[in-house]
């Protein structure tokens, strides 16, 4: 029998540091994760709102809406409304995860097994975050960001700079790259990039107008059209793109404020798109690890009850029509699924032969699973892996409300009729073009009544939020300095 | 591989300049709570801080997402009981559809936010009406001050606290106690053991001599080795500890006019002004009474309530209010015994000939036991911008002149704003000392 790792709620640093070194053996030698060091960092209660408020950051530029933030969150927890995160985990190389300090030794043992272990490979391995997202380049990023505002706050006051960052928030969601990267600077060689920027200060319009000129002259009026959308290269997806290039009212350093909201959405659209697989390759990591360390004897029994206990509260689903539901558990999915691959790698049935044959009884689930955590998101993961007994024990069922039709219909279950319906209605519904609506620039003429023009392509005939929309045009217009309308197409 | 970091020390209050900017946001309705609050709460009762409720709209933080309604939705629901394909459900009443239900992010409903705002940031918007210098606010806000005090030696402190008398005589007393050998023994010796190494062919006694000197010079070096000159364990400190400046009580005397013509407007001034010597009163004393005067043609003492909400009828006469305030504080605060301010609002109206007996009751009475004596007169802007020459103005307002001139423990201004007030108290706090004491 090995020795336990540790006795009682209580821990030490020294606690810590041999039960990480326990997990990180198993992460590595059973698992073979492939993760970034980790920076485990310990918080107080209060340090964990701070964080809270700064969108988990460690670093971020002032506005007044993390204010916001940090006082709803604090108000909640003073009142009692709401817990406190365990942990909150950065993809940054090194990895940072702060634990609470309040978290008992069975509970940061958790914590780290899932963040440090589980999150952390994650973010290492998987392709989205890989391609969009500079794990080693982003703190510093941030530190640059947050130095720049502070310069523009007192360079041209702070009411402007706030100006320019609500306006910029407010389109922060529809300025991604979803498909294509243009070519793009390190994010490190961004601040060399500002000071030139600074210093072409005046040089940046002149060259707008003068492309303006170019495109005044009487015969070029019939091929005009096109040719001004492709040198503008329109259309265009991301917002804040178009106008960082393209505005005809803003100075430099507020093109420069855009590009770090740019950057910033960048950063974080691929945790938009893998919650489920985040989560879940987290839940299945620490389930496997902190398992293999009781098998071994070194976490107690107890202990394993208070992690178990935490585990399943965390992965609760709630029916459809209990009180606090709000939505499928990205958690609870995204680990039944992972589970349930490794069964049909070690002990399939009939049905797992038909349904998944490529990996069937195969045996080697961890590299399945790796497989997958390396080269998936939400919605493709789903379409691929999600096995008709997994939609069985969760009791789906999708549900079709349409405008057109006086009730709501239920329109597969899980049932042999259903499986694949249900499937291809669970995946689309992670597809994020579904969640949030697609908008593009089409056309801006800015040789002549230099209205912007964009498009959105309506899905599934769902309307924007007129109140919304009219409060976030109001902002375009601020940053492109005139007029900006909307169409709406049918997709 | 892992590092650990131990966070937990480090500053806090990472947010407050987002706090800041957050408040800065909504300073209209920021204000307007404390505006509110001011007029709702007892004079002593203004530091604390305050909810603030701010309509969500001001708050918003628009962004292009989909309505909550229209179009075809299509989702998958977990904990399927009784539906097969096919089936048809009636739309739950409000809300709901595929997306699920929306709770209020906070329990509190969708229509306002609220937050509390602390001590600081509301003494802070309540100072910013009153136009206060940056030194005066920090003395307002400032807790009690506290003076480090000898108290005793510790074994641990700072070098610069060493106590070196202290320090030596315990040293001194180990050395003495443990016997170590002094420099001269030590000398005396050596000198013994030059001398019989000088000798040329030392005999028998001598070389037997010459050994004894040279183990016992060794044996009391290793001895002064063991007991050091100055050991950790001699070192004392001196240790001083913060103890609250002592202070004394105080008592202010509001004296205010509340005859009709004093409106909301000019009580609601008058109140203002009565906070601010209290918020002074407090800062400078343990204890601060208060002592409400309202007069007409009568006056009377009584609770702030009724001070600042009831309304009476009748003349004016202003010398009733010094004459009550005088038997009050002969009766009850001993001017040994108690610092006595007061402060007078009122509109500027008198009885004729009254402000005379108002000069005498002062100057024979008052001022000699007061600290300080503050005397608003509550003007409409109109007449502000008439009234600009301080040297004319109502009967009451030249006899009071006269006594300004003679007495430097009085002071008085008209006011027609919150701005125009904290010019009262300059003296007050320009000359702190002398006068807390005097």
């Amino acid at each position: 029998m090995a020795e336990l790792l540790f006795d009682g709620p209580d821990w030490d640093f020294d606690t810590l540091r041999r039960t990480t070194e326990a997990i990180e053996t198993i992460a590595r030698e059973d698992l073979g994760l492939d993760v970034y060091p980790n920076q485990i960092e310990i918080i107080s209660t209060e340090q964990m709102l701070d964080a809270y408020s700064a969108t988990g950051m460690p670093l971020m530029y002032r506005h007044w809406s993390f204010g916001k933030q940090f006082i709803h969150h604090e108000r909640l927890y003073s009142k009692g409304a709401q817990g406190l995160a365990y942990e909150i985990v950065i993809n940054s190389d090194p990895c940072i995860c702060y634990c609470l300090e309040e978290n008992t030794m069975p509970m940061q043992a958790l914590v780290i097994a899932h963040a440090a272990f589980g999150h952390n490979h994650f973010f290492k391995s998987n392709h989205l975050f890989r391609q969009w997202t500079d794990a080693r380049g982003i703190l510093d990023y941030l530190d640059y960001a947050r130095n720049f505002l502070s310069e523009c706050e007192e360079r041209h006051g702070p009411a402007k700079v706030e100006h320019t960052l609500d306006a910029a928030h407010a389109l922060m969601n529809a300025s991604v790259f979803r498909h294509r990267r243009p070519a793009q600077p390190s994010l490190r060689a961004e601040a060399e990039r500002a000071e030139k920027r600074i210093e072409e200060d005046e040089r940046a319009a002149h060259y707008l107008w003068s492309r303006i000129e170019a495109e005044h002259r009487p015969q070029d009026h019939e091929t005009s059209a096109t040719q001004r959308r492709h040198a503008l290269g329109l259309p265009e997806e991301n917002l804040i793109y178009f106008l960082e290039r393209h505005s005809p009212v803003l100075e430099p350093w507020q093109r420069q404020v855009l590009r770090i909201v740019r950057n910033l959405a960048q950063y974080f659209y691929p945790q938009r798109q893998t919650q489920v697989m985040n989560e879940g390759c987290a839940c299945f990591v620490h389930f496997h690890i902190l398992n293999k360390l009781h098998e071994q004897g070194r976490i107690g029994d107890g202990a394993m009850l208070e992690i178990l206990h935490s585990h399943s509260s965390v992965l609760f689903q709630p029916r459809y029509d209990h009180p606090g539901y709000s939505g499928l558990n990205p958690y609870a999915l995204g680990f039944a699924m992972m589970r349930d691959v490794q069964r049909i790698c070690e002990a399939p049935e009939a049905e797992d032969r038909e349904w998944f044959p490529a990996i069937a009884g195969c045996g080697d689930w961890r590299g399945v699973l790796k497989d997958a955590w390396a080269n998936y998101r939400d919605e493709s993961f789903i379409q691929q892996f999600l096995s008709p007994k997994v939609m069985r024990d969760l009791r789906l069922f999708a549900l079709r409300d349409a405008e057109s039709e006086e009730a709501m219909k239920v329109t597969a279950i899980h049932d042999a009729g259903g499986y694949h319906a249900l499937r291809d209605t669970l995946a689309r519904s992670y597809d994020l073009s579904n969640r949030s609506p697609d908008i593009e620039v089409v056309d801006a003429d800015l040789a002549g009544d230099r209205v912007l023009r964009l498009r959105h392509v309506l899905r599934n005939e769902v309307p924007l939020d007129p109140r919304e929309r009219e409060a976030t045009l109001a902002c375009l217009r601020e940053l492109w300095g005139y007029e900006v309308e909307i169409d709406e197409m049918l997709g | 591989m892992t590092h650990f970091i131990d966070r937990r020390l480090n500053p806090k209050g990472r947010s407050t300049p987002n706090r800041r900017r957050f408040i800065g946001r909504i300073k209209a309705h920021v204000r307007e709570a404390v505006d509110a609050s001011v007029r709702k709460r007892g004079i002593t009762d203004m530091e604390a801080g305050t909810d603030v409720s701010v309509p969500r709209d001001s708050l918003s933080e628009p962004s292009f997402r989909h309505a909550a309604k229209g179009g075809t939705r299509e989702g998958v629901l977990p904990g399927n009981r009784e539906y097969r394909a096919g089936d048809e459900i009636e739309r739950p009443p409000a809300g709901g559809g595929g997306a699920g239900r929306k709770g209020a992010p906070d329990g509190e409903g969708e229509d306002d936010f609220v937050f509390a705002l602390s001590r600081d940031e509301f003494l802070d918007i309540f100072f910013e009406d009153l136009e206060l210098p940056d030194l005066v606010k920090r003395a307002l806000t400032g807790s009690a001050v506290q003076r480090p005090r000898r108290a005793g030696l510790s074994v641990t402190g700072s070098p610069a606290n060493l106590n070196v008398g202290r320090t030596m005589r315990r040293a001194m007393g180990r050395r003495i106690a443990l016997r170590r050998p002094s420099d001269a023994m030590l000398d005396d010796l050596r000198e013994r053991l030059f001398a019989l190494e000088a000798v040329f062919e030392p005999d028998a006694a001598q070389r037997a001599e010459i050994l004894r000197l040279q183990a016992e010079i060794e044996a009391l070096t290793a001895h002064r080795k063991r007991v050091p000159y100055l050991d950790p364990l001699d070192l004392r400190y001196s240790h001083f500890e913060p103890q609250p400046e002592p202070r004394a009580q105080a008592v202010m005397f509001c004296l205010m006019d509340v005859s009709a013509s004093m409106g909301a407007r000019e009580k609601d001034l008058a109140k203002r002004f009565f906070v601010l010597l209290h918020l002074f009163l407090t800062r400078r004393y343990d204890t601060v009474d208060l002592v409400f005067i309202r007069h007409t043609h009568l006056a009377s003492e009584v609770d702030e309530e009724t001070f600042f909400h009831s309304r009476e009828s009748g003349g004016t006469m202003v010398s009733t209010a010094l004459a009550e305030m005088n038997r009050v504080q002969s009766e009850r605060y001993p001017a040994s015994e108690w610092n006595i301010y007061a402060a007078q609002a009122s509109d500027g109206d008198n009885y004729q000939g009254d402000s005379r007996d108002c000069q005498i009751w002062l100057e024979s009475e008052l001022l000699k036991i007061c600290q300080h004596f503050a005397y608003v007169e509550i003007i409409g802007e109109a007449e502000a911008r008439i009234l600009r020459d301080a040297a004319r103005g109502t009967e009451l307002w030249m006899a009071y002149r006269e006594v300004a001139e003679r007495w430097p423990n009085f002071a008085m201004r008209r006011v027609s704003g919150a701005g125009d007030i904290y010019p009262v108290f300059r003296d007050l706090f320009a000359k702190r000392g002398e006068v807390a004491h005097g």
